[in-house]
């Protein structure tokens, strides 16, 4: 599938290096469309933060070429580029009020006072704190400072928003919320949003594509449902939710079927395009497996016995952990689709575990 | 049942040892030596009596003789000339240090850290020799008309009032959010508009409280003041010292009670302005 939408931030093998062994971005190239939500998901350390902050004009790449809107930026300082940050403390200014924050890039740009103020009252109307012009900031909640933070960088009508770790200092309730606000704004401003995370369920939820990084590289840049259903790294598999990984031996390749042998399981055969030999890691979610107390009588499932170590309860669903008699540590998840008080197994218990064959990963990198 | 404590209805907790007899006697001894002689000296500024040993009564007639005379009225315009415009040199040279240390890298900062600190740490003696030597050695004309003739105690002041600005102001700028800054330039601030609108403004409480600390220090200061003042430029701690050599009456206490009180004023309005904004970060 082409994408025939505009491409508003050309990343073009972009390298950055810190003195002289220190490489923070490798090689790096994206292509963002213009009106997309993108995240740049990763651990702390893997290069998203600094790949954002040369977008903003704050770090000058050591190698590589960065287009905004079709234009080159090498050399434009942050003040020139059509491009607002949202920075993850907010850095809302202290001594102005909540409408000066917000008027300040419109002053930096010689915007006739008359029309500042409409434009201000319009940006603070679209993220949900009409009539706060006057507040200062430290009569405002966190939440309400990263709206001003918000506001004060839409109110510019850039060409592209960056969000660095917007979410991070709320508290888990008003994450969620503010995660389906930001959602909703972006969709009805239609602006780029460019957002570094290091929380999955953020990047996930939120944007239409997602970058995984790791040591400066982009390991896979996907849909959010790619990325969690068919992950095409260990890295990628291990860091985007919960992954049962193993290490299987290929044994043969091709016809879109790869042969392996799993130690602990035995031989499978499963669904594979493209190459793969020697070690590779063979996965599957939590949730995809399930706990029986007989064996499964599906041949198109793959069935372990083993032994019941651990039940963790956590309301919506049970985690129950085991270790199988071939020596191999699984979770499964398991929904409380009905109430009951009754656990679905103790420790100690003897258990089938099982899932089906398709729902198999084959992670070959 | 416990034992109670010196004052309250709750024994003394193991670490309350405000509430316990040994702490609280150094206290109230500290502050019997500290300030049982100020308090002395401010009330027999109001005592009727040309000796200061015996109180014969309440008066104020020292206060008026105190605003009558001339000499000390003189020496203390020229102390507040000297404390404004130090005051004013040291702010904006300490602010300047202040960003410089702050701010940017660059090799014998250490050094430089610590000579821009000295005049902390000098004893005042030293400073004041030096000053004299100095401004002796350079030739520094004495006969210069009123107030180019206070310009050498001014520099003096200038010379050890500086490093206390900018030592507040640079432990002001290190509680600084590096974001604001690069949100200024995000929002198309340049280096002027980013000092003008975020950086001086953050600075703000730090500036007022060490532009109040050099005023106080110049205003009261007599060691460096002594050595570099000349028989025409003479201030006013220097003037009560040398009305101290003939008698101490009750007039010169009341110029130090006057002193006393400015002084205490503008430390506590500083100490206050300090918190406030220490508070608001």
């Amino acid at each position: 599938m082409t994408d025939t939408r505009k491409t508003i931030i050309g990343i073009n093998g972009i390298t950055k290096r810190f003195g002289s062994d220190v490489i923070a971005v490798d090689n790096v190239s994206i292509d963002i469309k213009e009106g997309e939500f993108f995240a740049l998901l990763g651990p702390s350390g893997c290069g998203k933060t600094t790949l954002l902050r040369m977008i903003a004009g704050f770090e000058m790449p050591s190698e590589g070429q960065l287009l905004v809107d079709g234009q080159d930026m090498e050399g434009v300082s942050p003040n020139k580029r059509p491009v607002n940050m949202v920075f993850q403390s907010y850095a809302v200014f202290p001594h102005m009020s909540v409408a000066d924050n917000v008027a300040y890039g419109l002053k930096m740009e010689g915007v006739a006072s008359k029309e500042i103020a409409g434009r201000v009252e319009e940006a603070l109307g679209l993220v949900q704190l009409p009539g706060y012009g006057a507040r200062m900031p430290d009569q405002l909640s966190g939440g309400q400072r990263q709206r001003v933070a918000l506001a004060r960088a839409l109110v510019k009508r850039p060409k592209v928003v960056l969000l660095d770790e917007p979410l991070s200092a709320l508290d888990a309730k008003l994450r969620e919320a503010m995660q389906l606000e930001l959602r909703n704004l972006q969709a009805s401003v239609g602006i780029t949003f460019v957002m570094v995370t290091h929380d999955q369920d953020e990047a996930l939820s939120m944007a239409d594509r997602v970058a995984v990084m790791q040591s400066g590289c982009v390991r896979q840049l996907a849909a959010p449902r790619d990325l969690y259903e068919y992950p095409t790294s260990r890295f990628v598999a291990d860091f985007i939710g919960k992954m049962n990984l193993f290490q299987a031996q290929v044994k043969s390749c091709g016809g879109g079927e790869v042969s392996v042998s799993v130690e602990g399981i035995g031989d499978l055969r499963l669904p594979h395009e493209g190459e793969a030999s020697g070690e590779i890691g063979i996965a599957v979610r939590p949730e995809k497996t399930t706990v029986s107390p007989d064996k499964p009588t599906d041949t198109e499932c793959v069935a372990l016995e083993g032994t019941v170590l651990q039940v963790a309860y956590h309301g919506d669903e049970n985690h129950v952990h085991l270790k199988t008699d071939g020596g191999l540590t699984l979770s499964v998840t398991l929904p409380n689709h009905e109430r009951t008080l009754v656990a679905p197994a103790k420790p100690g218990d003897r258990r089938w575990i099982s899932w089906r064959q398709k729902d198999t990963l084959v992670l070959a990198d | 049942m416990a034992k109670k404590s010196l004052f309250g209805l709750e024994p003394a907790g193991p670490l309350d040892y405000l509430r316990k007899w040994p702490l609280l006697t150094i206290m109230a001894l500290t502050f019997i030596f500290l300030y049982v002689p100020l308090l002395t000296l401010m009330a027999f500024s109001f005592n009727d009596s040309r000796r200061n040993i015996v109180w014969n009564g309440f008066s104020l007639k020292y206060y008026a003789k105190l605003f009558q005379n001339d000499d000390l009225m003189i020496a203390f315009g020229n102390s507040l000339t000297i404390a404004f415009v130090s005051t004013i040199i040291s702010l904006i040279l300490g602010a300047m240090v202040a960003i410089l240390l702050w701010r940017f890298r660059f090799s014998f900062k250490p050094v430089y850290e610590g000579a821009m600190a000295l005049p902390i740490v000098i004893p005042e003696i030293c400073m004041g020799v030096a000053m004299l030597a100095f401004f002796a050695r350079i030739g520094w004309p004495n006969d210069l008309p009123w107030p180019l003739s206070l310009a050498n105690i001014t520099i003096a002041h200038i010379s050890f009032t500086f490093p206390f600005v900018a030592v507040i102001v640079r432990a002001r700028l290190a509680g600084f959010n590096m974001e604001e800054e690069e949100a200024a330039r995000d929002l198309g601030a340049g280096d002027w508009e980013v000092y003008r609108d975020v950086i001086i403004p953050h600075m703000k409480p730090g500036l007022v409280a060490g532009a109040l600390l050099a005023f106080t220090l110049s205003l009261d200061d007599f060691v460096i003041t002594f050595f570099t003042s000349g028989p025409e430029t003479v201030t006013f701690p220097v003037k009560v010292y040398s009305m101290v050599r003939f008698s101490v009456t009750p007039e010169v206490n009341a110029a130090s009670t006057v002193l006393i009180v400015i002084t205490v004023f503008l430390t506590a309005t500083a100490m206050w302005l300090q918190n406030k904004g220490a508070k608001k970060k």
